[in-house]
């Protein structure tokens, strides 16, 4: 059973249909990639399934929950964390501070026992910091947990945001872009995260332009076309599509017309 | 004695008077710390004193629930005012705020409960030092721990970046809300003791001027950590004081040392992380020297 299930989704923004009747079912414990060219609605499919945005039509549930009119918030609590295009990290706080803040909801104490420092606060606490200090280490930025998030490389932003993002514990992790403008080692080491975490039984879902990567990456892809799913299936299947070719790299009689 | 006596008579108004603006610098900072820039805090302190002063005068009630009411009413009204406001962010925050504060001021000026212009009169001056220092130093340790908790870091990560912070799972409307109400309970603090010092209280004293002094206070001071808007608040009441001498000139004088400060120490004169970068330059060039 798949875990994320799209249903008929549309969205405008006034008169621009960005999204027409897209059903996706993502399934978890999965690597599972949406591709398509730039202005395709991705990001816009991200958005409303973390509540960030309302869809016009259609339904979206997670794990037979239905997502309609639940808060932002509240939808990370049930499971779905995500990691955004434009990195936005917390950048003045420490990187311990930045991923301890994605354990909100998993440490709770009430404002007395913080006020008058009990041992179950102090307890609750430690347990947050240690857990922090563990998925700091999966990324292999745990020798860094004091500075400040500022102090970063791009690549290593990138995986800050992704030890917090893990750090809600979801069973879901949405990834916009993870490899947007690193180098090919980076992408290479950042995949191989992807995998390691998909064997630790998150189920991933995730944006991406980069074709070689995600399908080398991934378990199961569907393409974006003007707001369009054009193609489903496993990376050969997609790769050999023709629909997909075409939205890639045009017709190619359109090719034969020219001198 | 004789001297420290002398020097009590002289200056007590004056050392109250940093308390107050402490705990004010303070209960801005709060504000702030949740990224809420908030002009609303000066009549959030109004409201307290005149709860305050009018519980005392008309119905007698002892001190400390005085102070209770006092803190309580400002945070009753941030409560039902913040929830509509609250939505908007940076200038339009202020806007919003600043709006409420004339409101409020003109409100408290046309009653008939609160004295219309002239002010209340003759309130006991039930305020002693320890007063202050007691709801200072309790202030202050109340927000050392609440930035070692889940909600401060909340009402951090939700300054830096509402939208992440949002999707870490944090309700980001009941934080602000937070963030402002508990805001104007320290502000309405601040009103209760000060109506309880200085014997009058007028619609003056809690208008856009005093909104904008309370954040001079606390960006001059610095808001990386609770210690700037303390100094923030000691240096700004200090500083006309010991310009004295300078007669016809001593606000001018005033006012380019401020704007001195801002052009130079942008993020305010107590930034921790700017410290830190010296001390340990300090320090390295110390151990390079044999």
């Amino acid at each position: 059973m798949s875990m994320l299930s799209i249903r008929g989704i549309g969205k405008h923004f006034g008169g621009l249909q960005v999204l027409h009747d897209v059903s996706i079912e993502v399934p978890g414990g999965a690597i599972f990639a949406l591709i398509g060219p730039n202005g395709a609605g991705k990001t816009t499919v991200f958005n409303l399934v973390t509540g960030l945005l309302r869809p016009s039509a259609g339904a979206i549930s997670f794990q037979g929950q239905e997502l309609a009119g639940i808060a932002p918030h509240k939808i990370t609590r049930l499971g779905i964390a995500r990691t955004f295009q434009n990195i936005r990290i917390f950048p003045d706080m420490t990187l311990l501070q930045n991923v301890m803040v994605g354990r909100h909801h998993l440490t709770n104490y009430s404002g007395l026992a913080a006020l008058f420092a009990t041992p179950s606060f102090r307890e609750v606490e430690r347990r947050s910091r240690e857990r922090a200090l563990e998925l700091l280490s999966w990324v292999k930025l745990d020798h860094k947990a004091e500075s400040t998030a500022d102090n970063l490389s791009y690549g290593e932003q990138r995986k800050l945001e992704f030890a917090r993002a893990l750090a809600t514990e979801p069973k879901l992790l949405l990834l916009d872009e993870p490899v947007a403008g690193m180098n090919p080692s980076e992408k290479a080491v950042l995949m191989e995260e992807i995998r390691n975490i998909r064997d630790r039984g998150y189920g991933v879902f995730l944006i991406e332009h980069d074709m070689r990567f995600v399908m080398n990456l991934c378990d199961r892809v569907a393409v974006l076309n003007f707001g369009r799913i054009i193609a489903e299936g496993a990376p050969d299947e997609i790769r050999n599509s023709p629909e997909v070719i075409e939205a890639y790299l045009g017709r190619g009689d359109e090719a034969e017309v020219l001198p | 004695m004789e001297a420290f006596a002398d020097f009590w008579a002289t200056y007590s108004t004056l050392i109250f008077t940093v308390g107050i603006h402490a705990l004010l610098a303070l209960s801005l900072w709060l504000t702030l710390s949740c990224g809420l820039l908030s002009l609303a805090n000066a009549a959030f302190m109004g409201i307290g004193a005149y709860t305050a002063a009018l519980l005392t005068l008309h119905l007698h009630w002892p001190f400390p629930m005085v102070l209770a009411a006092g803190a309580l009413a400002p945070a009753a009204v941030a409560l039902v005012i913040g929830a509509p406001t609250l939505r908007l962010s940076g200038v339009y925050l202020a806007m919003a705020t600043l709006a409420f504060g004339e409101v409020t001021r003109i409100l408290v000026l046309n009653l008939d409960i609160t004295g219309g212009p002239e002010g209340l009169n003759g309130i006991p001056l039930l305020t002693t030092w320890w007063h202050i220092v007691l709801i200072l130093a309790a202030a202050g340790y109340a927000l050392a721990r609440l930035r070692r908790s889940r909600m401060g870091r909340a009402f951090e990560a939700i300054r830096e970046d509402e939208v992440a912070a949002r999707m870490m799972g944090i309700d980001v409307e009941g934080h602000k809300l937070a963030a402002f109400t508990l805001g104007a309970v320290l502000a309405g603090l601040a009103g209760a003791l000060n109506a309880h010092s200085t014997f009058f209280i007028s619609p003056r004293e809690y208008g856009f001027e005093n909104a904008v002094d309370i954040l001079t206070m606390t960006i001059l001071g610095g808001i990386s950590s609770l210690i700037g808007p303390v100094l923030g608040a000691t240096i700004l009441t200090l500083l006309p004081e010991l310009l004295r001498f300078l007669h016809a000139y001593r606000l001018a004088v005033n006012g380019l040392i401020l704007i001195g400060v801002v052009l130079f120490l942008p993020t305010g004169l107590w930034d921790s992380r700017r410290l830190r970068h010296l001390l340990r330059a300090w320090r390295a060039r110390r151990e390079g020297q044999p």
